[in-house]
């Protein structure tokens, strides 16, 4: 039962320092516009938490992409995601149900939202590391 | 200014008629508050977030009258989470929610001053923004319409395409025959950004064949049948 208790505790002390891990992501200054940008145009599929789970997941047939999942973001490309972002999920041979964002982004934007991304699941790298 | 023109000037308002003017003065008073009237001379990000109601000022253009003056008497919310869905969003499991009760509702309006409002309405055009006749509503094929809008082309990701089928942060669209001038719904889904250049609908470079079949699709929806 004492074995139960400590897995249990460390399990929570474990979330309690991912939640102040994403906390201080949305908290950076360096990220504050592109936080609010991903808040206007993406957090509606990608969640408020950037989690994947957006209000509009409700219709959708194809789960968006969990931001905050380190060991499957880790493994894509960064040219595979700006190009998602730039010019829709269709382009990288994933869901249509991404649309393209190159008419409201700029090209700079976008790579610094690709560094947000790596932000948020502490995992990425950033365009100068690339 | 010359007497001529000021004759030309009474001699316009004496064509348009008293309720016109008095159309617009009430377009102005009560709806000016929420919605912009005229173009945005500066759009921003931060214009979206504290806006309080759609952008009006290419309504003529958008809305058919008809369901212009049965909406201002009894108004329902178009978009789930009100014109900002963030606003009313909240993080949760299996997914985040809207706060639809949170959403503050539209003021109704009697008969008389619906049609009233709906004329002022109807008379703002938008500055040429919608190319009239552009939908071409012979040869539709509202099967490749429903494919592309559900599957092909992602509109289903945000917008409602029957009441609880569809994404929740866009504005409804299973009345959007009722609701909407198919001449807009083809040119809004062709550039969103010439209307706004950060609206959160992006453009998603159709094809024509796309957004004539998208349209007509559209068109053809109808709540309650």
């Amino acid at each position: 039962m004492i074995r139960i208790s400590l897995a249990l505790g460390a399990i929570a002390a474990v979330a309690v320092v991912f939640a102040a891990q994403a906390a201080s992501a949305e908290d950076d200054p360096k990220f504050k516009d592109t936080a609010r940008l991903y808040d206007t145009y993406c957090a509606q599929c990608h969640g408020l938490n950037r989690n994947g789970k957006g209000v509009n997941t409700v219709g959708l047939s194809v789960q968006p992409r969990d931001h905050s999942d380190a060991a499957a973001m880790a493994s894509l490309p960064r040219d595979q995601m700006v190009r998602a972002i730039r010019d829709g999920g269709a382009s990288v041979n994933k869901s249509a149900l991404m649309p393209p964002w190159s008419s409201v982004f700029t090209d700079a934007q976008i790579e610094q939202m690709a560094d947000y991304l790596g932000h948020v699941c502490k995992c990425g790298k950033t365009n100068q590391e690339k | 200014m010359r007497p001529a023109a000021i004759l030309a000037a009474a001699l316009s308002l004496f064509a348009a008629g008293p309720a016109a003017a008095q159309g617009a003065a009430d377009l102005k008073g009560q709806c000016g508050g929420c919605h912009a009237l005229e173009k945005p001379a500066d759009p921003t990000v931060a214009r979206l977030w504290s806006r309080k109601g759609p952008d009006l000022w290419y309504a003529g253009a958008k809305f058919n009258r008809d369901w212009l003056v049965a909406w201002l008497q009894k108004p329902t919310p178009i978009r789930p989470g009100g014109v900002l869905w963030f606003a009313h969003a909240k993080a949760g499991e299996p997914r985040d929610t809207l706060d639809t009760a949170g959403v503050p509702p539209h003021p109704a309006v009697d008969a008389a001053a619906a049609a009233r409002l709906a004329d002022a309405l109807m008379a703002l055009k938008g500055d040429g923004v919608v190319a009239p006749g552009a939908f071409k509503a012979e040869g539709a094929n509202l099967t490749m319409g429903k494919m592309a809008f559900s599957k092909l082309r992602g509109c289903v990701a945000c917008h409602q395409e029957k009441p609880g089928e569809g994404g929740l942060s866009g504005p409804r669209l299973y009345d959007g025959g009722q609701r909407l001038q198919p001449d807009y719904v083809l040119a809004y889904t062709k550039d969103p950004q010439a209307f706004d250049r950060f609206v959160w609908m992006p453009r998603l470079g159709l094809s024509e064949p796309d957004l004539q079949r998208i349209t007509a699709y559209i068109a053809s929806l109808k709540a309650g049948q």
